[in-house]
């Protein structure tokens, strides 16, 4: 359980109760047997938005093709009573099987995609497989009456019940996604959604995250089809694997909210019988009024509400008040005493013949240093000198193309960026790399998090880490809303969530006034004190002077020197690549 | 002979898939701008080409407009009318709603407003599916032309082997040829190419550069509806069609963009040849139900080893 969400999840069950208990009892009283049928279909794509949800709601990963999940499960229940007379009690537990082996064969090609690639391939899946059906002749499947075995077989004869078992499925659904939204799985999920690469760099296995939502998504996707398959008898591939099933679970969810529970519940129970009711009394007059009026609706709820309907209720009628609680701060502990000392002096990091080219650009070539542990060492060199490059590559954000880099005698190099996190090397970006809608504490959690610290840890860990950088006042404030200093603080404090032994600093005191620059000189300093070892890339050269132990300088991807900051300021090569031959003459004459 | 049937096969498969393709491409060029350079993602890009061939329609066979320039000549004429109606109808889309959900009103924002994108263009697009149906009815119609049942011969090549090529494809494989190249210079080389492609590269950076971006994103999106439309009067000339058709090929305008590299127009229009080929090679070995599979198939197979496309580059700062 992340911290403060107990209270919320408490809160959200209630809700829920009281929702699904209400739904019931209107549905006692609905006699008319279409209404009735409308009724059992708003839980059921409702079901289906929620499995969306979790997939491009919360990890942002867009899919335009979940009906591929919702039509196995679909296809299964109906075969399976076709051809082995098997209950679709059992019909629904084998498809949401096969939904989730559906999710890990999809998944682990179509993961390596990002952003739209994504989502285009995960549109071509159903459309693929409802070709194949229609080729094998499963144009439409119906399923067989057993009449002898109502209850085992699913043959009601009151079609209130199907209600019921629909609204339980969505309440279990419903479940699983509020448990998610409050663990780390739900929180590494936002943090992807915000930016992968923080999220990795903080040590967050992104894409096996990514991968467990997309199987408890197309395990959920496959039960909603294949209640639906019971209740409607007949199968398609069009009415199961279509576009517009897709659609629907997109639909619904970005209407109603999207990212919270309650979006695709808000949005199936208006947009079912909209679409339905105008199908029924207007369709055959105005074939298609229906889509007409249902695109109408969602482009208006677009352009007024762009996040969706609850979101937009909540923010004008349930305004939060002030500032969401800040977790009990605990007295400040001083981080454990390392057993650096033990072995101070000791080489920690030792890269040896660093390199990595762009095609013909060396940006990093034969590149050898090495950081004591506690050492602070400054990285310097003029725009385009590779410093950058060499951070991507010691975290694992680039390969290497030759040479080695060791921390502590473990090899860094070919591992995942998020792996390199885990060993203990904690990265901040040049351009900083926040989660912007997440508060300063969970952004910073995402950090210990990535550590596999459990929650009573991470979060202390988190509080510890705010407390280092000085920003505990600010730990309930989206992270979008801080200024420069503050975000640059926030990363740092990420990066040490993970109880780091090696911090890699890009940049860090960029774009920040002077007072601000030695306020976070001032955090630096302590950090030092306290025997953590930084390597940090720097362009300020007074700040360096004051903080750093050593400097490697960098032109052009190689080493152009390397010592104390005072002797190398003063190199006559160091001078040229910094301000030119001209200025190295004139100060010679 | 077998092998006579295999050439004459493989023969006509290629040349079907050429001309197909040459068409497809144009219609990818279109989606190419909106997707490919915008970024925007379009769902209602096939209901453009639906418009595109029914405005054809209306303009020759059902309105008769264009009835005295006659049925040889008429249907493509027809079909680059259909362009200017098409490209109206999707600048005014994209100033009340598109703008609204795209540029710089979201540049940098996140998801980059796919999202609400997403489900703008669905919306657009399931008005103009099922209003389609209401004003155009849901009975299939073909702009009407001799040309479509008539078919060149050459050969015979090998044995008996003998090419036919059908007339009303051949002309519009020429007509779209034609567009795509006037398109292709205007874009790279007219003072309003260059804004609208700066303009949809890289809106801030425009902006400061005193491009009116606004107008050059209402342009770029009328261009990308109304290539699309032409595209859509052509194809009009040899298959039958109602207010549905959109659907089946909007995966294959999305495969030829992706294939051909995101941000490049003549990528899009090899993306759209090679889709071309691979459908009309396909129907050789496959049923007629797999052809669009096996589209799907070669497109995930694409963009799985190479996402950047067949002809672009990806580059990922961190």
């Amino acid at each position: 359980m992340r911290q403060g969400t107990g209270r919320q999840l408490r809160r959200h069950l209630t809700a829920l109760a009281v929702v699904s208990v209400a739904y019931l009892v209107v549905t006692f009283f609905v006699t008319n047997s279409y209404y009735q049928l409308i009724l059992t279909l708003v839980p059921i794509w409702a079901l289906f938005g929620v499995s969306w949800n979790i997939l491009s709601g919360y990890g942002g990963q867009l899919s335009f093709g979940h009906a591929s999940f919702f039509g196995i499960g679909a296809y299964t229940v109906t075969l399976a009573v076709v051809y082995w007379s098997l209950s679709p009690w059992l019909g629904i537990l084998l498809g949401m099987m096969l939904g989730g082996l559906a999710a890990i064969t999809i998944g682990l090609p179509t993961f390596r995609l990002r952003g739209h690639y994504f989502a285009l391939s995960m549109l071509a899946y159903p459309l693929a497989i409802l070709y194949v059906l229609q080729y094998l002749g499963f144009q439409e499947v119906s399923m067989p009456m057993h009449r002898e075995h109502p209850v085992v077989f699913m043959e009601f004869s009151e079609p209130r019940l199907y209600t019921l078992i629909a609204v339980c499925l969505l309440v279990g659904g419903v479940v699983v996604s509020l448990v998610i939204e409050s663990s780390r799985f739900g929180l590494a999920l936002l943090a992807i959604r915000q930016n992968e690469l923080a999220a990795e760099a903080a040590g967050i296995n992104a894409r096996l995250w990514k991968m467990r939502s997309l199987v408890v998504s197309g395990m959920m996707a496959a039960v909603a089809g294949g209640f639906y398959a019971r209740v409607l008898v007949v199968v398609t591939p069009d009415s199961v694997f279509g576009m517009l099933v897709s659609a629907q679970a997109v639909v619904v969810t970005l209407f109603g909210g999207v990212a919270s529970v309650w979006g695709p519940l808000i949005g199936a129970a208006i947009l079912v019988p909209l679409a339905e009711t105008l199908q029924a009394e207007l369709g055959t007059y105005l074939p298609g009024i229906q889509g007409v009026v249902y695109g109408i609706a969602i482009i208006a709820i677009m352009l007024l509400s762009p996040d969706g309907l609850f979101w937009t209720i909540r923010d004008r009628w349930f305004r939060q008040k002030a500032s969401t609680p800040i977790p009990d701060l605990m007295p400040v502990m001083t981080p454990p005493a390392r057993p650096a000392s033990a072995r101070a002096g000791a080489p920690l990091l030792t890269v040896e013949n660093l390199s990595r080219a762009f095609g013909g650009l060396k940006a990093v070539s034969a590149v050898s240093f090495s950081i004591a542990e506690g050492e602070i060492l400054g990285i310097i060199g003029p725009n385009g000198a590779g410093k950058t490059t060499l951070f991507n590559v010691l975290n694992g954000v680039l390969s290497a193309d030759d040479g080695s880099a060791q921390l502590a005698g473990q090899p860094m190099l070919g591992r995942k960026t998020f792996e390199v996190c885990r060993m203990g090397v904690g990265r901040t970006f040049q351009v900083v790399r926040s989660f912007p809608r997440l508060p300063v504490l969970d952004n910073v959690i995402v950090g210990a998090y990535g550590a596999g610290l459990s929650d009573r840890d991470a979060i202390a860990s988190a509080v510890r880490a705010l407390h280092q950088v000085g920003l505990q006042d600010q730990s309930g404030v989206a992270a979008g809303q801080l200024t420069n200093k503050q975000l640059r603080l926030m990363e740092l404090a990420r990066a040490l969530a993970g109880s780091p032994r090696l911090l890699l600093l890009d940049e860090t005191l960029a774009g920040l006034a002077r007072e601000e620059c030695d306020n976070v000189l001032e955090v630096l300093a302590q950090l030092r004190e306290q025997g953590m070892t930084i390597c940090i890339i720097e362009h300020t050269m007074h700040a360096m002077m004051r903080l750093a132990d050593r400097f490697v300088v960098l032109d052009h991807g190689r080493v152009l020197a390397t010592g104390l900051p005072r002797a190398v300021v003063e190199d006559a090569s160091v001078i040229e690549a910094y301000l030119g031959k001209k200025w190295l003459a004139r100060q010679n004459a | 002979m077998d092998l006579e049937i295999l050439i004459e096969n493989v023969l006509n498969a290629a040349t079907a898939g050429i001309t197909i393709g040459c068409i497809y491409g144009l219609m990818c060029i279109g989606l190419g701008l909106i997707f490919g350079i915008m970024r925007i993602v379009n769902f209602a890009q096939g209901e453009f080409l639906m418009l595109g061939m029914f405005a054809s329609f209306y303009l020759v066979t059902g309105g008769k407009v264009l009835a005295f320039l006659g049925p040889y000549w008429g249907p493509f004429i027809g079909a680059i009318c259909a362009a200017p109606a098409v490209f109206v109808g999707g600048a005014v889309l994209h100033k009340f709603l598109i703008s609204r959900v795209s540029g710089l009103r979201t540049a940098g924002s996140l998801d980059e407003g796919h999202f609400g994108q997403l489900v703008v263009t669905l919306g657009i697009s399931l008005i103009l599916q099922n209003g389609g149906q209401i004003v155009f009815g849901s009975t299939p119609v073909a702009v009407r032309t001799p040309l479509s049942a008539e078919a060149y011969l050459i050969g015979p090549v090998y044995g008996a082997a003998t090419v036919f090529l059908n007339k009303a494809k051949l002309i519009a494989f020429f007509v779209a040829i034609l567009v795509a190249i006037v398109l292709y210079l205007t874009l790279e080389y007219t003072r309003l190419g260059k804004a609208l492609r700066a303009a949809a590269d890289n809106p801030t950076a425009a902006t400061y550069m005193g491009i009116e971006v606004d107008t050059a994103y209402r342009i770029a999106f009328g261009l990308g509806a109304g290539i699309t439309a032409i595209a859509g009067g052509l194809m009009a000339t040899y298959i039958s069609f109602g207010p549905f058709v959109g659907f089946d090929y909007v995966i294959i305008m999305y495969s030829g963009v992706v294939l051909g590299g995101m941000g490049s127009i003549l990528g899009a229009f090899w993306g759209g040849l090679t889709v071309g080929f691979v459908q009309q090679f396909s129907a050789l070995i496959l049923p007629p139900q797999l052809q669009n599979a096996a589209i799907f198939v070669v497109f995930l197979m694409i963009v799985l080893l190479r996402p950047q496309g067949l002809f672009g580059r990806s580059a990922e700062r961190a």
